[in-house]
């Protein structure tokens, strides 16, 4: 027992951990500019403005929609 | 005296334009927005109306944790709608909006906050946003809030004696997640809420009238003072075997007035050349929607209801659109302070058909169509986005 205890414990707070499953060195792909949801702010937020305008839906055009400023 | 009766564009949601631009969201919360300065024509021409106008940004930082940004819009608006066309004459005003903005990174947390101010003759729009960008599990995940209030003030040419507000609150949450090495994906939930004066004072709604020679007359739309809307999308992108992208998304709506809707978009980006000197895009975007509880084309008699409207975007229809894009990297002997120069130019093609929206113009003298048997109206929008960035 003295010895399960603390096993348990490493194992329960081990599995409360998340590891990073796609490493910084590893991101290479997605780092690339084409990957990022919107290339243009201003470009992207003015085609958001179009649709609004003339479509009742409006909102969750996310991080990326509404305009983000994303690099 | 010409009417101002269509504000096609502008009304109502021009305050969300660049509060989200300004306080932006990202990809990845532990950096700063890129430093760029972009300067964009834009033009809107269809359905009898054209809008155009300059867009620039300017995003600068100060030192190694705040990026401060600026924003100049115009949308000139000329033309006749079809709205317009039935019930008063070609008009044209323009609208100027002003938006700064800042945004503060500490480790891994983004705080940002934003302005804007639009105004037109008939139409003054403050809005002021907050929105805070976390990123966690090794920067796999990013959780994104934003929140904005705006306050409008509404007015009606012609008309000193009507003045009228309304305030619009917006929460939106994102959850931006590197899913593998290949593929990015996000959750965007959003709840809009909007109180006071609603629709546009120019608009009217028709009703049959056998006292008049075509059997219609108008009189003025009235919609609810509150709404409320709630929207959730999930989009992803993925990196394909050789580079390129594709991207999809979704985007499913419904709100308070009975309005529900739907909308997929696929894009395509391929760079030709592995420096990015130009960069080429295709798109296609479908939407749907339902019409509001309230609308009708064609109400039986005056006063048929507390709420009414027929305003067209309130209506049953459709939209697709096309788009194709072009980027180009201009080479260094032409560009501009020794930086990255880009050119791009984007085009989309959109097609509106509505179900239950009837086009009144059909009316003339010698016709005898029975009203609400018109056929029902559609037109096709060119939209152009040509825009020079400088990184700097």
């Amino acid at each position: 027992m003295r010895y399960l205890l603390p096993l348990i414990a490493v194992s329960l707070f081990s599995g409360c951990t998340v590891m990073p499953w796609v490493a910084p060195y590893e991101r290479q792909y997605l780092a690339d500019p084409i990957m990022g949801f919107e290339r243009d702010p201003v470009a992207a937020s003015y085609m958001n403005h179009v649709y609004e305008a003339r479509e009742a839906a409006r909102g969750a055009e996310g991080g990326s929609g509404g305009g983000c400023g994303c690099n | 005296m010409a009417v101002e009766v269509d504000v096609v564009a502008t009304k109502f949601m021009r305050y969300w334009l660049t509060a989200g631009l300004l306080v932006s969201a990202y990809s990845s919360a532990a950096v700063l927005p890129e430093e760029r300065a972009d300067n964009m024509y834009h033009v809107y021409s269809g359905g009898g109306v054209t809008i155009d106008g300059p867009s620039i940004l300017i995003r600068k930082n100060i030192g190694s944790n705040t990026s401060f940004s600026a924003n100049y819009y115009v949308d000139m608006i000329s033309g006749a709608s079809i709205d317009v066309e039935a019930t008063a004459s070609e008009y044209s005003e323009q609208r100027d909006q002003y938006s700064l903005g800042a945004d503060y990174l500490v480790d891994k947390t983004t705080i940002s906050v934003g302005y804007t101010n639009s105004s037109e003759n008939d139409y003054e729009a403050e809005t002021v946003a907050f929105g805070i960008s976390q990123g966690f599990f090794g920067d796999l995940s990013t959780i994104d809030l934003r929140v904005s209030y705006g306050s409008d003030d509404v007015f009606r040419s012609g008309d000193e004696n009507f003045s009228d507000e309304a305030q619009h609150r917006r929460y939106a949450l994102s959850w931006n997640q590197i899913l593998t090495q290949k593929l990015i994906a996000e959750l965007s939930v959003e709840t809009v809420t909007d109180e006071g004066f609603l629709n546009n004072p120019y608009r009217s709604v028709r009703y049959l009238d056998p006292a008049s020679g075509s059997g219609f007359a108008y009189q003025a739309e009235v919609y609810p003072r509150t709404r409320n809307s709630d929207a959730v999308a999930i989009r992803g992108k993925y990196r394909l075997p050789y580079r390129a992208s594709v991207k999809a998304e979704y985007r499913r709506y419904a709100d308070s007035w009975g309005i529900t809707a739907d909308n997929v978009e696929f894009r395509y980006t391929h760079p030709l050349e592995e420096r990015d000197e130009w960069i080429l895009e295709g798109k296609i975007r479908y939407y749907q929607q339902t019409s509001a509880d309230f609308y009708s084309d064609l109400f039986p008699y005056l006063n048929a209801s507390n709420f009414r409207a027929r305003d067209k975007e309130m209506s049953n229809f459709t939209t697709l659109a096309f788009g194709l894009g072009v980027s180009y990297e201009l080479p260094q002997r032409w560009s501009l302070l020794n930086r990255k120069n880009t050119i791009n130019l984007y085009w989309d093609h959109i097609l509106f058909d509505y179900k239950d929206f009837l086009d009144v113009t059909v009316h003339g003298e010698g016709t005898s169509i029975t009203p609400g048997e018109e056929p029902a109206y559609n037109f096709s929008a060119n939209v152009f986005r040509l825009f020079w960035t400088v990184s700097i």
